[in-house]
Order: C-alpha cells, then sequence, then structure tokens
C-alpha cells in the first residue's frame, strides 16, 4: 500500500525509502560470522583454494585452549603458524586430530577450505577490527627512541 | 543569479574557510609530511610485536563514511546486523561451496548455554562450570581432569576503574600455566607492566580477550575491573592541575 498524506500519495517519501534500500543493498554487507572465527590464508589464494575458516566456538565445545595451544603448538596468533597440508598429513597442527580417528579426515578439502576467496587471514569480531579509531598513543611515551620498521 | 543564491554560495565559501582555518590552527596528530603518522615508540615494551590483526578495507571504509556521510546518525558506530547467523549467510564462508552447507550452525548449539551480551552471547567459564559443555582436557582421553589452580591476582589501579582481580582458577579450566607463563606474563609480582592500549593492540590479556575469550567492550569491563577502590580512594590529580596557577 502506499503511503499516504492527508489523501495525496507523498512521492518525496516513496522516493526517499526507495533511495534507502537501494543505499542498503548496494552497500557491502560486512561478515556477520561468529566471534572468535579464524580465516587462515597464508598459503590457500595462492594455491587456487579458498582460505581455510576455523570456528573457535564449535572446537572449544569439544576441546579445551590447552590441547591445541599447549599440546599441540598452536601459536595465539592468526597466520602464525605457517600451517600446510603437508604438516597436517604429517599429523601436525589439525592433523593431530584430523586424521580420520578423533575428527574426519583431510580429504574433505571444503569443510576447511570455505572461506570467501581473497579474505585475507584475521580473527573475526576481534576489538582490533571493531575498533573506530586505532589505539590511542600512551601519554608522555619517550620521544627520542628510533621507531621500529613496521614490518611487512 | 538572484541575491539569495549569491548569499547561499558567499556563506558556503566562509564557511569552508572558517573549518579550514580552524583545523589547520590545532593540529591533532602531527602527521608527517608524506601524511603518514608517527609509528608509536615502544623502547619501554621491548617484548612487544606489531599488530597487523587490523585488516585495511575497515580503514579504507571509515574514511569514505566520513566524507561521504558526516551527517548521519552514528555513522562511526558498527552494529551486527544479525546473530548466529548459519555457515552460508555469515559472509565469511562462501556458499559457493558445497561443504559450507554442512558445516555446524551455531545458533542451535549456543541453546540452552548461559548468555552474555558480548562475543559469542554465551557465558563460556559458566557454560564449564555448569557443566553443559564437557570439553576434553586431553585430546585422545575424555575422562582427563584439569590442573587447575585456584589463585586470584589482585592488580591496582591508577584510574578510577575498579581494580583488576585476575582470578587463576577460570583460566587453568581452559588453559595450561605455559600458555601464558613466562612468554605473556613473567610469573613474579610487579613484573608485569599492563595498560588498556596495550591490551587493545593484542598485547598481554588481549593476546586472547579481544579475539576469542570475552572481547573488551563497555558491557566486559566490570569482568576484570571488579573490585571496588576503598572508600576514601580519590583520583591521583594530573601534574597540569597541581600547577595549574588558576585554580
Amino acid at each position: 500500500m502506499l503511503p499516504k498524506m492527508k489523501g495525496r500519495i507523498t512521492w518525496r517519501a516513496l522516493a526517499l525509502g526507495a533511495a534507502a534500500w537501494a543505499a542498503m543493498l548496494i552497500a557491502p554487507v560486512p561478515a556477520q560470522a561468529e566471534y572468535g572465527d579464524v580465516v587462515i590464508n597464508n598459503y590457500a589464494d595462492a594455491a587456487g583454494m579458498r582460505p581455510a575458516v576455523f570456528s573457535h566456538w564449535f572446537h572449544r565445545v569439544r576441546f579445551r585452549c590447552k590441547v591445541c595451544h599447549a599440546d599441540l603448538g598452536f601459536q595465539f596468533k592468526a597466520g602464525g603458524n605457517k600451517i600446510t597440508m603437508a604438516k597436517i598429513i604429517d599429523g601436525k597442527f589439525c592433523g593431530a586430530c584430523h586424521n580420520g580417528e578423533i575428527a574426519w579426515s583431510v580429504e574433505n578439502c571444503g569443510m576447511c577450505h570455505s572461506g570467501v576467496p581473497g579474505t585475507p587471514t584475521h580473527i573475526h569480531g576481534s576489538t582490533a577490527q571493531t575498533l573506530v579509531a586505532p589505539p590511542h598513543q600512551p601519554l608522555l611515551a619517550p620521544a627520542a627512541a628510533p621507531a621500529p620498521a613496521p614490518k611487512k | 543569479m538572484n541575491w539569495h543564491k549569491k548569499t547561499l554560495y558567499m556563506s558556503c565559501a566562509l564557511a569552508l574557510f572558517l573549518a579550514g582555518s580552524a583545523c589547520s590552527a590545532q593540529p591533532q596528530v602531527t602527521a608527517r609530511p608524506d601524511g603518514s603518522i608517527p609509528v608509536m615508540d615502544l623502547s619501554y615494551a621491548p617484548d612487544y610485536k606489531a599488530v597487523d590483526e587490523m585488516a585495511q578495507s575497515d580503514v579504507q571504509v571509515i574514511h569514505i563514511a566520513q566524507v561521504d556521510d558526516i551527517n548521519s546518525f552514528n555513522r562511526n558506530l558498527k552494529k551486527p546486523k544479525g546473530v548466529h547467523l548459519p555457515p552460508a549467510e555469515d559472509g565469511l564462508r562462501d556458499p559457493q561451496n558445497e561443504a559450507t552447507h554442512i558445516l555446524a550452525a551455531p545458533k542451535p548449539a549456543f541453546e540452552g548455554l548461559p548468555p552474555t551480551e558480548f562475543g559469542n552471547r554465551v557465558d563460556w567459564v559458566k557454560t564449564l562450570d555448569d557443566k553443559k559443555v564437557r570439553p576434553r582436557w586431553e585430546k585422545e582421553d575424555p575422562d582427563a581432569e584439569p590442573f587447575v589452580m585456584d589463585l586470584d591476582i589482585v592488580r591496582p589501579v591508577k584510574a578510577s576503574v575498579p581494580d583488576v582481580v585476575f582470578p587463576h582458577r577460570q583460566h587453568t579450566e581452559w588453559l595450561f600455566c605455559s600458555n601464558c607463563h613466562p612468554a605473556i606474563f613473567i610469573p613474579q609480582k610487579g613484573a608485569n607492566q599492563i595498560n588498556m592500549s596495550a591490551i587493545l593492540l593484542g598485547q598481554k590479556c588481549g593476546v586472547c580477550h579481544g579475539k576469542v575469550a570475552f572481547p573488551i567492550t563497555t558491557k566486559s569491563c566490570r569482568k576484570c575491573h571488579s573490585k571496588p577502590k576503598a572508600d576514601d580512594w580519590k583520583p591521583p590529580l594530573s601534574e597540569v592541575t597541581l600547577k595549574n596557577p588558576w585554580k
């Protein structure tokens, strides 16, 4: 039904509504995945695979942090483990469980390699990503020391 | 061109000129000639490593938003449009990939778990305490028990927010000593300088909190800042206030 005001169709309201809808449809929709989902794209895109996506929520229901981060040697850093399929089939990293015994085996490529192609390595929903501006410099930081070169 | 149009253009030009001069008169951030901002000096934190978690695209989106739609309501507030979306709709996973549709959906998995207002919107510590889930401590032994240490560390805070109480029990239910000691926290009183900037940058507590453990939002401050200050506590006055000639 058309919006009416004092018996007259308000074309201006209609046009505004249409513009708002168009803006909503055209504007890129940010990802709404779970907090703690990790995209790992160190090598996947370059090898013609979708990036791997790891769900922290799914795994923490089944294992405590200690299993992967102490016993299996996963560093607390997205992309910091340099995981390759060769390491996985040798039973390292994901391959410690994804070996067909504790969890499904590596022939199920798409279960991990499910990310939107081109997505960079990152932790989804991290506080650093949600900040409007980067964290502020602390006051009275010593001034003279040479700044460390940014890592690439 | 009639007179009121002329006045409009003139006032626009005047406003632009005033805004420009106001901005240039008070530089808040001293940018270098090439436009970059100086890298934070970190000589006081030798173990600091640059954080590259921030996606470049997000920064660009913010700048476009600031230029395009300056008067829009809450232009810098990012709100999620939905929670616990199934994998095929979450924007991170590719719906073109058939296996995406087989992956577990969070919504049914989180049913009946104690809720919170942030992160996964699940209180994972309470979930474990209530035995709603039984995550393994050893990957092949479902009955292995964790090595739990019940020791609270109180950290006084300079600012007016409540002091921090760090509970070892909740952390050792999930983690092993070597996860934090000594790489992230030196196990010695007074040896660890922690501030919220470092945490937001992903150091210290921020190695997990703000990434996978509960995030840093206004609603979660009091989870750590939980010990009220003494009744006679007053915020320390800053140097400029003490030296203020007009006080």
